[in-house]
């Protein structure tokens, strides 16, 4: 039982979707699913909160190794979640209604900390890739075989065809050539060499998609489900 | 000497990399760009469309892709408002709602404010929504099972640009910019090809070779990365001069530090197999 209803849940909300895609009749039985799943999209930032919460505070609790860390993440997360709920520092657009502004209000407290805080962070965390991929790229993308080599090679045109300087460095190439040119190898390289290999990859995984979707529709797969002790 | 490369500290590459980097955006000197067919293609249709089409403008990014994606959604957004194009704008993904907020204000209620563009009659912020894919699925029949009201809280059927819209088929166009799940390939698979709705897209540069299957035929062109934002710039600048102006080409200004950041990271693979190879030999004479 334990089971049993939850694939059948899953069950008749798959064969729902499906059908829906053939059988116009069935399109607002879709919706409704939709919208069922929109409600449980929605509880799942609930309950990552939850477990976001419990996991580090039985961290600290414990005092595990990086608890400090742990320590910040709550609370940078309490801050967030307070300020947001909160609305401190928003203006409301009705009198009467003293929390009717919008949460993101420019110069609210949510804003501030978007804006001078979570963006900037995620900007700098993005933008030190370019440091480590520098670092990697000499220490490890070796020719050490014919594959490697095709890949170095193929990197070297992908690497200069993104700039100027691939341009610069073939524009003396005649018009009639363009596949002479690096914008030209690339566009060979992407158009054909990689769409080839990701259409191939992109069947595989439609075709592994649609197996196991319909072993979870026929039950034959719950691990989705989790196991009995869990 | 082979020792000492062989054992180089990584600050060494850091360093050079943060110079790499800053020398030229202090220098301020960019490339000149020339627009691609996948970047053409996008620009000649949306130069094309009959001035005051529907516009969808999804835009699935967060902050850690903004640097590479902020370009192109500006020139897109600048070029839908020079034609006076009606705008629908959304987002899938939680952090990119304050994103959408941000070109609304800088472009659309500032740069141009001497056209007037009001809400709910020239542009509609539908907002975020959490249910990824699904979203897409029943927007492409029904619009309001996903969207009731606007990010405001208006009621669609209040607001006269949406009073008449029902669904994705309603659009003329679909622009996504995405930097991964839910993104361009759920764009493709559940709004383009099933409705036949065209689609323009612009992604990361470590999602577009990803994209290029469904070129031509699920979607009219792509942007890619800052290079594709950097084109578009380009053919925007060539068909109105106005545009020709460093104000306006933040993706040429930001071609450069790739520029420069590309001939390192090759250099540094040469020196690299440099290094490699000439191990080898010696291995090999002893």
């Amino acid at each position: 039982m334990k089971s049993t209803i939850p694939w059948l849940i899953a069950a008749v909300t798959g064969c729902v979707m499906i059908g829906a895609y053939f059988i116009p009749y069935t399109q607002s039985w879709r919706d409704e699913a939709a919208i069922w799943f929109e409600i449980l999209a929605a509880i799942a930032f609930v309950l990552g909160g939850v477990n976001l919460f419990t996991q580090h505070l039985q961290k600290i609790a414990a005092r595990r190794a990086g608890w400090g860390y742990s320590a910040i993440t709550l609370i940078t997360f309490v801050t967030t979640l307070a300020v947001g709920v909160l609305k401190i520092g928003v203006q409301s657009e009705n009198p009467n209604l003293p929390w009717s502004g919008h949460y993101q209000f420019e110069g609210g407290a949510m804003w501030w900390l978007f804006e001078y805080a979570y963006n900037p962070l995620q900007a700098t965390v993005f933008a030190m890739l370019a440091f480590y991929v520098a670092s990697a790229a000499f220490r490890a993308f070796r020719a050490k075989n014919t594959e490697a080599t095709l890949l170095l090679v193929t990197a070297f045109i992908i690497l200069l065809s993104q700039t100027y300087a691939g341009t610069w460095l073939t524009a003396w190439v005649p018009d009639d050539y363009p596949a002479a040119t690096f914008p030209g190898m690339k566009a060979i390289i992407l158009g054909v060499f990689n769409t080839a290999g990701q259409r191939a990859i992109m069947i595989g995984i439609a075709l592994g998609v649609a197996a196991t979707s319909l072993k979870v529709l026929l039950g034959v797969d719950r691990s989705y489900l989790g196991s009995d002790g869990d | 000497m082979l020792n000492l490369l062989k054992n180089l500290d990584r600050r060494w590459i850091f360093l050079a990399m943060l110079l790499a980097v800053s020398g030229p955006i202090l220098a301020q000197r960019p490339f000149p760009e020339k627009p691609t067919k996948l970047v053409q293609d996008v620009f000649d249709y949306v130069e094309n469309l009959d001035e005051g089409s529907n516009v969808l403008l999804a835009l699935d990014y967060a902050p850690s892709s903004d640097g590479e994606l902020a370009p192109m959604a500006t020139a897109l957004i600048r070029h839908c408002c020079l034609k006076r194009h009606k705008m629908f704008f959304m987002t899938l993904w939680p952090d990119g709602l304050p994103l959408l907020g941000r070109n609304i204000e800088n472009i659309l209620q500032t740069e141009f404010a001497s056209l007037n563009l009001k809400e709910g009659v020239d542009y509609v912020n539908f907002g975020y929504n959490p249910a990824r894919e699904v979203v897409i699925i029943v927007m492409g029949t029904n619009l309001r099972k996903m969207y009731p009201r606007d990010v405001n809280g208006t009621d669609l059927d209040e607001i006269p640009l949406t009073a008449n819209i029902s669904s994705l088929q309603d659009m003329k166009l679909i622009i996504n910019i995405s930097a991964g799940y839910p993104g361009m390939k759920e764009w493709v698979q559940y709004a383009a090809s099933p409705h036949n709705i065209k689609l323009a897209v612009g992604s990361t540069a470590v999602q577009a070779p990803q994209a290029y299957p469904y070129y031509p035929n699920q979607m009219l062109g792509l942007l890619a990365a800052i290079k594709g934002g950097a084109e578009y710039e380009a053919a925007l600048a060539a068909k109105y001069p106005q545009y020709d102006d460093p104000k306006f080409k933040e993706g040429i200004r930001r071609m450069a530090p790739q520029f420069w950041a590309h001939l390192l990271i090759i250099g540094l693979i040469v020196l690299g197999n440099g290094i490699y190879f000439a191990e080898r030999l010696q291995r090999g004479r002893r």
